[in-house]
């Protein structure tokens, strides 16, 4: 029986990368219960209302995807539509030839780590310079984000300064505050050389055509201070209804990403700049992008369509904080990933399907969602997924259930397995002679034996029906 | 087919065999409101109190802006020129304040002076509006930004705020010195934005 792939990666990790993954992750959860519920009377009602709000969308993109294209043009934005990866990345390209640019600050998106943007447009002549401080490092560093909201949750300070000295920004300073000091001189330099700023979208409200932005560092407020030019690539699930649903949602996401009451900035953009003002784009388009989310749709497991992508799921769970993001092997780590990336793959599903077995369905994740997606169900819908399609990796771990189909399908066999079962405590579980249950506790921990508990205490329960203690 | 086509026909297929669609919930702005924004205070003194626990700096005189100007040893900047009128009477000679902001020396600034279109009281949240924000880099390359605020232009909450959103073509909250935790976690203000956010109350 193989180990599943997400196993032997997290076997293999090292320790001190282990144990920079699991202290982010657990202090970024930590922060937000204690925020979110200090805050709010009823934190949860306001997730399952975001996660109403959401799902409304997602059920209706039909309708919303025109309203929002017709809201957009109104603003003065070009809307453009890309069905696929590439698509998408042409479309930038276009734009930017169009305009004779050559030099591009890019602002963190997921979208593009799916379509890899930065790699295409180097191929094809144009620098292309991510300036959120740790997509910066992942970039020099030509590496990939391990995390949707913390990019180099991975690293230490150390691999840090070595690289900033391997690019020329400075001999070795491990100190976050040199660190930091050194790329905003870096990148302020290339903001106002930049012909064309692009950006991600957290939210595009349909009635308004705003565009709303979410950061901390200022990354994204400087690409629009300096550049003229602003291409936003939005995957086409981002839609809000009302701009009111903005004071739901923005409340929710800073606190579920990072604990914080609202990121440091909030941008509305609606359009290019005002005329009155001397800084920013002269000119606006937006990308709506497809890249297997319509596969998604079409799925049973459309509810991962809600995601707003702040990491909280990453942060809560027990196999992410062990294995770490790259374990995953694809741009959405953690229990968010293991459901939307095998979909996203489309054709190459097979190729991910261990992925939604990695998780002991312990149910945190849906418990931290701010939209409150049911991740813990869509995990099993695809295992069945992979089980019906026979795909090989989705199986690896697995041992084979005929036995114990068998045993558990025949009282008397399985109540003497259960008295039987208390041999376990004293014999050493490598001696058992089932090759799929030693490969299982390979890497297991099994509790003293309690078989038979159940059925004893049952025996001395009374068979009266209890009385109803809340009355109509 | 272009590719919007072919979207919108993969989207109106994926949608067929749904029967009945979730509907679109209404929802009471009380329930977004936060505790601290409950008690009986005034706007300013909650802003003040909320903007504090973001590490900003709330004040409300000019001369306190010129004391920490000073003790910040920031005496090269930029003013939005309409504000400056009623701002220079405090500066003394020894500052160095120009009107016009020049991209090419970004770095030649230690502060920014402009206007705040409004503030959020219950998250000590600056608005900065394009309309009247007379440099979007004055506003956000220079290490310190004040943002002139009037004190009838504070909102109470959130929901307030969104409702005011209106046609401005870029709307930004500011809350709190521009920051990251990408480096192990570890907090450092002033990553691309100003490392000082100053909220300065002048009615």
């Amino acid at each position: 029986m193989a180990r599943q792939l997400i196993d032997q990666f997290a076997a293999q990790l090292p320790e001190d990368r282990r144990a920079s993954v699991y202290g982010g992750s657990k202090v970024g959860h930590e922060k937000r219960t204690k925020v979110l519920f200090d805050h709010f009377p009823d934190a949860d009602r306001l997730r399952e209302l975001a996660g109403e709000i959401k799902q409304h969308v997602v059920e209706n993109l039909d309708t919303y995807l025109p309203k929002i294209e017709a809201s957009l043009i109104a603003a003065g934005v070009k809307v453009h539509w890309a069905a696929t990866a590439e698509a998408a990345n042409k479309a930038v390209l276009d734009i930017m030839r169009a305009r004779g640019a050559t030099r591009m600050v890019k602002s963190k998106t997921m979208v593009s780590e799916e379509t890899h943007l930065a790699d295409y447009l180097q191929q094809n002549g144009i620098d292309c310079l991510e300036t959120d401080l740790g997509e910066f490092i992942v970039q020099i560093d030509g590496d990939h984000p391990s995390h949707i909201v913390k990019p180099i949750i991975h690293k230490n300070r150390r691999e840090i300064a070595q690289s900033f000295e391997r690019h020329g920004l400075g001999a070795y300073d491990d100190d976050p505050q040199t660190i930091t000091r050194r790329a905003r001189r870096f990148l302020r330099k290339k903001y106002l050389e930049a012909d064309v700023a692009l950006t991600g979208g957290n939210f595009l409200v349909a009635e308004s055509g705003r565009l709303v932005l979410v950061t901390n560092e200022g990354n994204s407020r400087f690409c629009l201070a300096a550049t003229k030019t602003h291409i936003a690539m939005v995957g086409i699930e981002k839609i809000l209804p009302r701009d009111r649903d903005l004071a739901l949602l923005l409340n929710l996401l800073a606190r579920s990403a990072t604990a914080q009451q609202l990121t440091v900035y909030t941008e509305f953009i609606k359009g290019p700049r005002s005329s009155t003002q001397p800084d920013g784009p002269e000119e606006m388009h937006v990308i709506l992008v497809d890249n297997g989310r319509t596969d998604v749709l079409e799925s049973d497991c459309r509810e991962i369509l809600r995601c707003i992508r702040c990491g909280a799921c990453l942060n809560v769970c027990p196999i992410y904080r062990q294995a770490s993001g790259h374990a995953y092997r694809s741009v959405y780590p953690g229990p968010v990933g293991a459901v939307l990336s095998p979909l996203l793959a489309g054709k190459k599903f097979p190729e991910l399907a261990d992925l939604p077995k990695a998780s002991s369905l312990c149910g945190a994740c849906n418990e931290v969602c701010p939209v409150n997606i049911p991740i813990p169900d869509l995990l099993l819908r695809l295992r069945n997924k992979g089980k019906e399609e026979g795909a090989k990796i989705a199986s690896a771990g697995t041992p084979p259930m005929g036995g114990w189909a068998v045993l558990a399908t025949q009282p008397m066999l399985w109540k003497t397995a259960m008295m039987g079962g208390k041999i376990l405590d004293v014999l050493p579980e490598k001696f058992v002679p089932v090759p799929a249950f030693r490969a299982w506790t390979d890497q297991r921990t099994l509790p003293g034996w309690r078989g038979g508990v159940f059925r004893k205490w049952m025996r001395t329960r009374e068979t009266k029906p209890r009385q109803p203690t809340v009355g109509p | 087919m272009n590719d919007r086509d072919s979207i919108l026909g993969r989207v109106r297929a994926a949608l067929a065999p749904l029967k009945v669609r979730a509907p679109l919930p209404d929802w009471e702005r009380e329930i977004v409101i936060m505790r601290e924004a409950r008690g009986n205070v005034d706007a300013w003194t909650l802003f003040a109190t909320r903007m504090k626990a973001v590490n900003g700096t709330p004040l409300d005189t000019a001369p306190a802006l010129v004391a920490l100007l000073e003790k910040e040893n920031a005496f090269v900047g930029y003013c939005d020129p309409a504000l400056w009128p009623k701002l220079k009477p405090s500066f003394p000679a020894t500052f160095t304040v120009e009107t016009t902001f020049d991209r090419t020396r970004v770095d030649h600034y230690a502060f920014g002076i402009t206007r705040a279109a409004a503030g959020i009281a219950e998250t000590g949240t600056l608005v900065l509006k394009d309309a009247s924000t007379s440099s979007r880099l004055a506003a956000l390359a220079p290490w310190i930004h004040v943002a002139v605020l009037a004190r009838d232009t504070l909102f109470h909450d959130l929901p307030e705020a969104v409702d005011a959103l209106g046609e401005d073509a870029n709307v930004i909250w500011c809350t709190g010195p521009s920051k990251t935790a990408d480096v192990e976690g570890i907090l450092i203000e002033g990553v691309h934005g100003p490392g000082l956010q100053v909220a300065l109350l002048l009615d």
